[in-house]
């Protein structure tokens, strides 16, 4: 008999930048609703990737489709919040710090980290793949280690000499050392140059040891997704992902810029959890891909401009596959602002739902409030 | 000259432009503040860039098919152009109204929308909103090429008002409706195809058959608005001037909260605000004299490294010292690789990551950027040979005590201040270093590595993230 350990749940998040279309996401083909009021842009019930009766998949979301027959996508319908003004900028700040009110700094992701590793023992407890942290991971005095380049990371990487960059590091250390008084953003940047440090010498091991046969695609996301692999396989105490992926603000052209996001985005995802799979690495991830909004029920002709309530996925191995929540209705006297689908589920429910279900954590102090959640994870 | 007014020239020169070399310096010392000022005001008393003799050289610049080396070159010229202030101008309305490549991917109109901010971004709000108004790069960027008479598209409309002009909370969403439908049928033209010989050029079009001439109300007044109109109406507004003059302090006296807390947090400066406002709104919006007084006033003259650098500003100062971009390289991707140093850095100029623009202070500070920043100041001097090493090093004399070395390099590359923490690490460096005789010609190779990993570590401090 063997001993199971049990590992430490790990949450990937992918944030789809610009506002996702939901309904050309999971396409209600069946309703008339849908071909009344995207007359331009729709997809014919014919092109569907049918997922039942009622809703199909996009068609270039067959490798996700694959995902979702096996059983490992919890798709949670109708996600949103409440009095959306239709702002990007807004968006992402409500979903990113859980105040849809009012404006704060404060990250979920940031508070989850804190939570996860009070000590501020593992500056690589939250990493972030891509070029900027997301204020969702933000929180003053939290670090957090965000990589743009995972092969050539570190400080003064370009002085040949190892003892010279030895040197030059012990001085970089005593210069970002911290002092009373010296204000908030230069201890912020103390803290940040003795994290890189810290950080950098952890995450060098992942490109060194990390093996695979899968061949990722040659997208920006399918290569963040690579990178959050090489680092969880390597096993650093990593508990927070975060990448993303842009483009999704579709006024216009949406016909042909949505299709290949798609294809990029459900092949890298396809690819990564088969990545895991191959290093018996994936009983204890799950991902989140979300967006900052729906779009508009109706087209305009090109595109579609911002609306609210749209769709998120938690995917892999402790999901319970399906469909959560409901799709937003398309009958109109149900629509939002005489125009928008209205949201189903708040997205503070989804977060409390993987802070509780899944990292073990109290949700209400992190999203402010109890929240209706779903229940999308096996139990052992 | 007191070093203390040189420090001030140096703080100018930084926030009006990209810094200044050790030379650059030297041709201000015997100027006044306040003509150095009037100069940056006036372009026009400046030189060109010789656009005709760089294109002999890189002759890929002829041709507007490659985003990155264009947006390199931008930065290439805010190293060497003689209008600081234009470029700076320039830089300041690409932050306001991000405009990105990435969903158009037509250079050509990428390249114009820049050039405009060059020629009007000293100019007036009014000209300025009209000008970006009919600028085809911004049309296509926020559709208002699908905005018609029949069917709205109201990208524009709403983002000229939340994010260009009045910030949110100070209209309403009908507003955003009937300001759209006033710009229905402003479009461009439809350039030549990519294939088979590149990007061609497009110019505004105003379809007048896809106008909406009814009657609208916009902010209580009603008429039969066309865009103009509704630009009239939101440049007699408040708050677009203060709109304005918040941006404007945030990018160039002092790192102030983020647009989105606009709306809640109050200025961090609310005196110099106002005042600011007064003088945008007195004087009808134009740019000239509400920078003079900036640029004069107390409060900019106080704010001396409160401002974290944008990745321009300490990829143009630091090439400034090294002196290795002053002469076109022949190579254009020498060029292009400015623009993959400011991406990586979170500044990917001409293609910021969406309309909000990109967020600043120490916002651009986190652990993979503020590595690329040191990283990037640090390699610049890893090659001994870089024209800028040789003009610090004859500018030290030729013996210098131990004591010395980091004061006198701290005065050649700034005049520049360290906290404590800083200047006690170097002058353990500098002591660990020892005295040295330049005169040598034994040891010109050992010192000029002393006094170049001096310089690389003076670039990788905390303090030289600040503008």
């Amino acid at each position: 008999m063997t001993t199971v350990t049990k590992k430490d749940p790990v949450f990937v998040v992918v944030q789809l930048s610009g506002g996702n279309d939901f309904m050309n996401t999971l396409v209600p083909y069946s309703n008339n609703r849908y071909y009344d009021n995207r007359k331009f842009l729709n997809i014919a019930p014919e092109d569907v990737l049918p997922l039942d009766n009622t809703l199909g998949w996009h068609p270039e979301m067959a490798p996700f489709k694959e995902l979702y027959d096996r059983g490992m996508v919890a798709v949670v319908q109708g996600i949103g919040y409440p009095d959306s003004n239709r702002s990007h900028f807004r968006g992402m700040d409500i979903m990113h710090t859980c105040t849809p009110h009012e404006v704060s700094t404060i990250g979920w992701l940031g508070t989850v980290i804190e939570q996860l590793d009070p000590g501020k023992e593992n500056p690589l407890t939250g990493v972030n793949f891509g070029v900027g942290l997301p204020r969702a991971m933000s929180k003053a005095g939290i670090p957090v280690t965000s990589v743009s380049n995972l092969d050539e990371y570190g400080l003064m990487s370009g002085l040949a000499a190892e003892d010279q960059r030895d040197k030059a590091l012990k001085i970089f250390k005593d210069m970002y050392a911290q002092a009373i008084g010296s204000g908030p953003v230069m201890d912020y940047l103390s803290r940040t140059g003795s994290d890189v440090i810290t950080g950098a010498d952890l995450i060098k091991v992942a490109p060194e040891q990390y093996e695979s046969t899968v061949e990722y695609g040659d997208s920006q996301i399918a290569k963040s997704l690579r990178d959050v692999a090489r680092v969880h396989t390597a096993d650093l105490g990593t508990r927070i992902f975060y990448t993303q992926q842009g483009g999704y603000d579709t006024h216009a052209n949406q016909l042909p810029s949505q299709p290949g996001l798609f294809r990029d985005l459900s092949r890298a995802v396809n690819d990564f959890f088969a990545d895991l799979e191959e290093h018996d690495a994936d009983d204890n991830v799950v991902m989140l891909i979300f967006s900052e909004f729906g779009r508009r029920i109706a087209d305009n002709g090109s595109g579609t401009d911002h609306g609210s309530g749209g769709g998120a996925y938690l995917v892999g191995k402790p999901v319970v596959g399906g469909l959560y929540s409901e799709y937003p209705s398309l009958e109109p006297d149900k629509w939002a602002k005489g125009e928008d689908l209205e949201h189903t589920i708040d997205f503070r429910g989804i977060y409390g739902t993987i802070l509780e279900q899944w990292l073990g954590l109290e949700a209400s102090p992190i999203v402010y409030g109890n929240f209706e959640q779903i229940h999308p994870f096996k139990t052992s | 000259m007191s070093s203390n007014d040189l420090k001030l020239k140096a703080h100018l020169l930084r926030r009006a432009g990209f810094g200044a070399s050790p030379k650059e310096l030297d041709q201000v010392a015997d100027k006044s503040y306040e003509d150095i000022v009037e100069d940056l005001l006036h372009p026009d008393r400046a030189e060109d860039i010789n656009m005709d003799y760089i294109k002999r050289y890189n002759p890929e610049l002829r041709y507007p098919d490659t985003h990155p080396l264009h947006a390199g070159f931008w930065i290439w010229r805010m190293i060497n152009t003689k209008k600081p202030l234009e470029e700076k101008i320039a830089l300041f309305w690409h932050h306001v109204f991000a405009t990105a490549w990435y969903k158009g991917e037509h250079t050509p109109s990428q390249i114009e929308q820049i050039e405009t901010f060059r020629k009007n971004g000293l100019s007036n709000v009014k000209q300025i909103l009209n000008d970006l108004a009919k600028d085809p790069a911004m049309n296509y960027w926020l559709d208002n090429c699908e905005n018609h008479s029949d069917q709205p598209n109201e990208n524009w409309g709403r983002e000229l008002l939340e994010l260009f002009s009045m910030g949110v909370g100070n209209y309403s969403e009908e507003d955003i409706k009937q300001a759209s439908r006033a710009f229905t049928g402003w479009t461009f033209e439809q350039p030549l195809p990519l294939y088979p010989y590149g990007n061609y050029e497009t110019k505004f079009v105003f379809d007048e058959s896809d106008h909406d001439f009814g009657e609208k109300t916009f902010l209580g007044r009603t008429g039969d608005f066309n865009g103009e109109d509704i630009i009239d109406i939101i440049c007699e507004e408040r708050a677009t001037a203060l709109f304005i003059c918040r941006h404007l302090y945030n990018f160039f006296v002092e790192d102030e909260p983020q647009i989105p807390a606009w709306s809640i947090e109050p200025p961090r400066n609310p005196e110099a605000i106002d005042q600011m406002i007064d003088v945008l709104m007195s004087n009808d919006g134009e740019m000239v004299p509400l920078l003079r007084f900036v640029f004069n006033s107390e409060f900019f003259k106080d704010s001396m490294y409160k401002k974290v650098k944008n990745p321009c500003e300490l990829i143009a100062g630091t090439l400034k010292l090294t002196g290795t971009y002053g002469i076109m390289p022949k190579q254009g991707e020498e060029v292009g690789k400015l623009y993959g140093i400011g991406s990586v850095m979170g500044q990917a100029l001409m293609n910021p990551p969406t309309v909000e623009g990109w967020h600043t202070g120490h916002e651009w500070i986190d652990g993979g950027t503020l590595n690329e920043r040191v990283n990037f100041a640090v390699n610049q001097f890893n090659d001994l040979s870089v024209p800028g090493l040789s003009d610090i090093i004859s500018r030290l004399g030729d013996h210098v005590k131990s004591s010395e070395l980091l004061d006198k390099c701290l005065a050649i590359i700034g005049p520049f201040e360290l906290g404590k923490q800083a200047y006690d690490a170097l002058t353990e460096y500098a002591e660990a270093v020892g005295d040295l005789d330049l005169t040598n010609e034994a040891s010109i190779e050992l010192n000029n590595e002393y006094i170049a990993r001096m310089v690389q570590l003076i670039l990788s401090t905390r303090e030289y993230q600040f503008a």
